[in-house]
């Protein structure tokens, strides 16, 4: 299980704005350790994000983007108090899935 | 949704449009629109979650919470606490800042050993719980103004070791905090650095401290910064929690009274 993501997500004229703030290494199995071991890839490899049953956004994130990556986006259709979740999966099969309200 | 966007090119196209608006400005500006989109997000938020819960949790050889550690403000109250630190304390008879008394605490409320942080390693098993609870106290004087009260005699006294020093010149390169940090629109590569003996200069250091910084991606408290701009000058690093950075942190936090606490911060 990984660690917690931060989400806020606002509506505003129609269009749900979700800011998403991710807790992960991110690490691109390109670095050395200081005994100058390679340190394992581990990073997000997919993201889903929900509006009730739809899915509204899906990523395919690889070792390019930076520890602890945030996301913004925005989708048509949200309402005031609907939920949104969010959640991902890394190429060790770690998953972690947080929901927010739509405020 | 069936096409799938590669989000990290996005990314990538995003980061990279703030260096061509820089050739308007200053390269200040291109970092202050840099800091601005970052700001959206900054990755402190997560050491402020994890610091809550170590807060609350019951650790140690005694199994307490942090809970009834009195960062000045009485037992348990964290709202506004940092902004009013450092400060002189009754109980221990010192000047702490906030991590020397945070240490104080875990040493009397849960059993956990000073050595723990003093030979610890940043970052690292109890420093990273530590980094995590500074992380989540400072949070909670954010945009309230710095309020530390001068008034004790020892404040005084840590003002003045603070100020010298702050001046005080030597190793290899003969430096001092001053060298940088004693004159206005100094610059270490793009750098702007705050001149720290003025208000200005002491507010926007003292208040974004402590921060993330991204280049790194780690949070760094106040002793972390303090212990890096000795290594920059060639000295050897001060001890954890010792006189001397508190002193240090007395003078910068003097100087920036009534300033804004923007903690915790980003930092490139």
């Amino acid at each position: 299980m990984g660690n917690p993501m931060r989400i806020r997500a606002a509506e505003k004229d129609g269009v749900t704005e979700v800011k998403v703030l991710m807790n992960h290494e991110m690490e691109t199995g390109q670095r050395k350790d200081s005994s100058g071991n390679l340190i394992p890839a581990h990073f997000i490899s997919e993201l889903t994000a929900k509006h009730g049953d739809k899915v509204v956004l899906q990523a395919e994130f690889g070792p390019s983007v930076s520890k602890n990556p945030f996301l913004s986006f925005k989708f048509k259709g949200g309402a005031k108090g609907d939920k949104v979740v969010v959640s991902w999966i890394d190429n060790k099969g770690d998953t972690r899935s947080d929901e927010a309200t739509i405020g | 949704m069936k096409k799938r966007l590669t989000l990290a090119a996005l990314a990538i196209v995003a980061a990279f449009t703030a260096p061509a608006a820089m050739a308007e400005g200053s390269a200040a500006d291109g970092i202050a629109q840099y800091r601005a989109m970052l700001a959206e997000g900054n990755p402190s938020e997560l050491w402020e979650l994890a610091g809550e819960d170590i807060w609350k949790e019951k650790r140690g050889p005694k199994q307490a919470s942090l809970e009834q550690c009195d960062l000045g403000k009485g037992p348990g109250v964290v709202k506004g606490a940092s902004a009013a630190l450092p400060r002189y304390f009754k109980d221990t008879g010192r000047v702490q800042d906030l991590e020397s008394r945070l240490m104080s605490c875990m040493e009397t409320l849960q059993g956990i050993a000073p050595e723990n942080f003093v030979k610890g390693k940043w970052g690292k098993g109890e420093m990273e719980k530590m980094e995590q609870i500074v992380a989540y106290v400072v949070g909670q004087s954010r945009d309230m103004k710095v309020n530390v009260d001068m008034s004790a005699p020892q404040m005084k006294k840590m003002y003045a070791l603070g100020k010298e020093a702050f001046f005080y010149r030597a190793g290899p390169m003969d430096f001092a905090c001053a060298t940088c940090h004693g004159q206005d629109d100094k610059r270490i590569r793009l750098q702007d650095l705050p001149n720290l003996t003025k208000h200005e200069g002491a507010a926007a250091g003292w208040g974004s401290w402590p921060a993330y910084r991204v280049s790194n991606g780690q949070f760094w408290t106040m002793q972390h910064r303090l212990n890096d701009c000795y290594r920059q000058q060639r000295f050897p690093e001060p001890i954890y929690g010792s006189d001397v950075t508190i002193a240090l942190s007395v003078y910068m936090a003097k100087t920036a009274n009534g300033g804004t606490v923007m903690t915790p911060g980003i930092k490139r």
